[in-house]
């Protein structure tokens, strides 16, 4: 059995697969399924300094190979997370965990961050400067190089813990956002968010969505997510966890020779609550038929090409 | 560790009226359903497409089966409704709360068009429990009407139709004020504007199931989340789909 044990700032993780935020509430709802240590971290619900109930229904539509949503950063609020939400999950999951934060406002990114960063289960923070959904700051963070360096050297400077930051893909050039996190201080990227799309009612002509528009994932977005990573990973000096459609431990393996250091499964443990283990498994049939002793023997195999 | 997925082979098909189908499921996973009022998400096909599964209502179960009806009103509906008899399906079952208050001395379960299959199970499930039940069962006309044999077998039935074909012509609610039908406590389901008539009509001692798009179905993607008075919000898939009629918002 290959070596899957991946070291990334402030994660020493037992494989590299990673539920993605959104996609895995705090964890503790898949516990019902298996036994949520075999994953190598796991990234939290996006979390607000303030509660949030988040946008009207529908939230969610469908499209080819993939779902549209709009949930508009539903949460708690970074308090409740961490004394209510966290201590459920502390007797399940025994490794560091990754807070995603949001925010509207610098100020908002920073507070959260300090406060949560201080919590003994958040190995990392990932910034989501790209959620394509709530309608002041979040993405407009994350479309402007400028203003996204900003909020990572802010967030930097009081964290505790490691900073990742969470790209979005509705954008010109991609290199140049990952460029100036990483120049701003970050100590890792995560990408790719969702891409930003429709629905609609042919009958009525009215979007399905009651946002208009949602953040699309699935196994759809999966080559536009290959071709970001390659070109990031390649650009940076930093680890990239790479996710955008991940549905098997061969997407898996791809995502990381693209570039990616680890990878995140959202959309899929959607559609299937045990895809993480069943990635893991699977990652590990396909390197021993590789013959490959250790997963850092492919991260970046494409970039000789 | 409760294990909530089992791939489950069907066993009977049948179309009641036009578009709904009855189909019956067999196999282990259909134990883990513990009340009337859960629900099973389905992964209609083992392709990409369609690509999210679609959550159904419980008619009927016992430890081995599951009977759910269903109307044909797009892409997945549709394909299910093509399956045959012998095909299997990834099924996730014993999803929500579903219905647990049976303390009643004269219950009436309230359904309307394609919600009237959970009040069949919760109707048996009443009875058991010694409780008096009625059913009101609402179509939009005769040519609609299902399962009204079925539930006439359980309990008094009484049908009402949007235009009168059968029964008393008008809601549900009409159907109820017609026939001057008694109850301590009412459990409802169908769509968004019959529930919420009833919670408007009888805002105490009521039960009432919810349907939303979901993402997943077990509480992960916060895709169903509805404002309730009782908390900020609760997941239709977790803390639903049965609501209390106290804590409904309504638009909520």
């Amino acid at each position: 059995m290959a070596n899957l044990r991946v070291q990334l700032p402030g994660l020493d993780m037992k494989n590299p697969v990673i539920p993605a935020s959104g996609t895995f509430g705090f964890g503790y709802e898949f516990a019902k399924f298996y036994d949520i240590n075999c994953l190598g971290s796991m990234m939290l619900k996006g979390t607000t300094l303030e509660p949030r109930y988040g946008n009207p229904l529908p939230r969610i539509a469908e499209g080819p190979s993939g779902m549209l949503n709009a949930i508009g950063l539903q949460n708690p609020g970074v308090d409740a997370v961490m004394s209510e939400e966290l201590e459920k999950l502390r007797p399940l999951y025994t490794d560091k965990v990754i807070a995603n934060i949001g925010g509207s406002a610098i100020d908002d990114y920073v507070e959260t961050a300090r406060r949560i960063s201080a919590h003994d289960m958040v190995g990392a923070l990932e910034l989501n400067i790209s959620c394509p959904n709530v309608h002041a700051g979040g993405i407009q963070f994350g479309t402007n190089p400028e203003m996204a360096g900003e909020v990572t050297r802010a967030v930097k400077a009081v964290s505790q813990k490691p900073v990742y930051v969470k790209l979005s893909p509705n954008v010109t050039d991609i290199v140049a956002m990952a460029k100036a996190v990483e120049e701003a201080g970050a100590d890792g990227i995560t990408m790719i968010n969702t891409l930003i799309g429709m629905r609609f009612d042919i009958k009525t002509g009215k979007p399905i969505i009651a946002n208009k528009t949602g953040g699309y994932s699935g196994p759809a977005i999966f080559p536009v997510a290959l071709r970001m990573v390659y070109q990031v990973s390649q650009a940076v000096s930093i680890p990239v966890i790479g996710m955008g459609g991940i549905a098997s431990g061969k997407d898996a393996i791809e995502m990381m020779i693209a570039g990616a250091s680890a990878v995140a499964v959202g959309c899929q443990n959607l559609i299937d609550p045990y895809a993480c283990p069943k990635i893991i498994e699977e990652m590990n049939e396909i390197l021993d038929d590789m013959g490959i002793n250790d997963i850092h023997e492919i991260i970046g195999l494409s970039h000789q090409w | 560790m409760k294990n909530y997925q089992g791939m489950m082979t069907i066993v009977s098909k049948r179309e009641l009226v036009k578009d709904v189908f009855e189909m019956v499921l067999e196999g282990k996973a259909a134990r883990f359903i513990q009340a009337p009022g859960q629900f099973i998400n389905i992964k209609i096909n083992d392709s990409l497409q369609p690509y999210l599964r679609r959550p159904m209502s419980i008619c009927d179960y016992d430890d081995n089966h599951i009977t759910m009806i269903f109307k044909v009103v797009g892409e997945g509906t549709k394909i299910l409704s093509q399956k045959n008899i012998g095909d299997q399906l990834d099924c996730l079952t014993g999803l929500g709360n579903g219905f647990q208050d049976f303390q009643a001395k004269k219950a009436i379960v309230i359904g309307g068009g394609l919600g009237v299959p959970p009040m069949y199970k919760l109707a048996k499930t009443l009875k058991e429990q010694g409780v008096e039940v009625q059913a009101v069962l609402g179509f939009n006309s005769k040519d609609d009407v299902f399962y009204q044999e079925e539930f006439m077998d359980i309990c008094p039935t009484f049908l009402a139709t949007m235009d009168g074909s059968a029964g008393v012509q008008g809601t549900v609610l009409d159907a109820i004020q017609a026939h001057q039908l008694v109850f301590d406590k009412y459990y409802a389901c169908g769509p968004e504007k019959m529930l919420d008539a009833c919670v408007m009509a009888y805002p105490e001692n009521g039960y009432l199931s919810f349907e939303a798009r979901m993402g997943c179905g077990f509480g992960a993607c916060m895709g169903c989340s509805c404002k309730v008075k009782t908390k900020p919000y609760k997941r239709i898939c977790v803390e639903g789909p049965v609501l209390m009629s106290s804590e409904v918002i309504i638009g909520g």
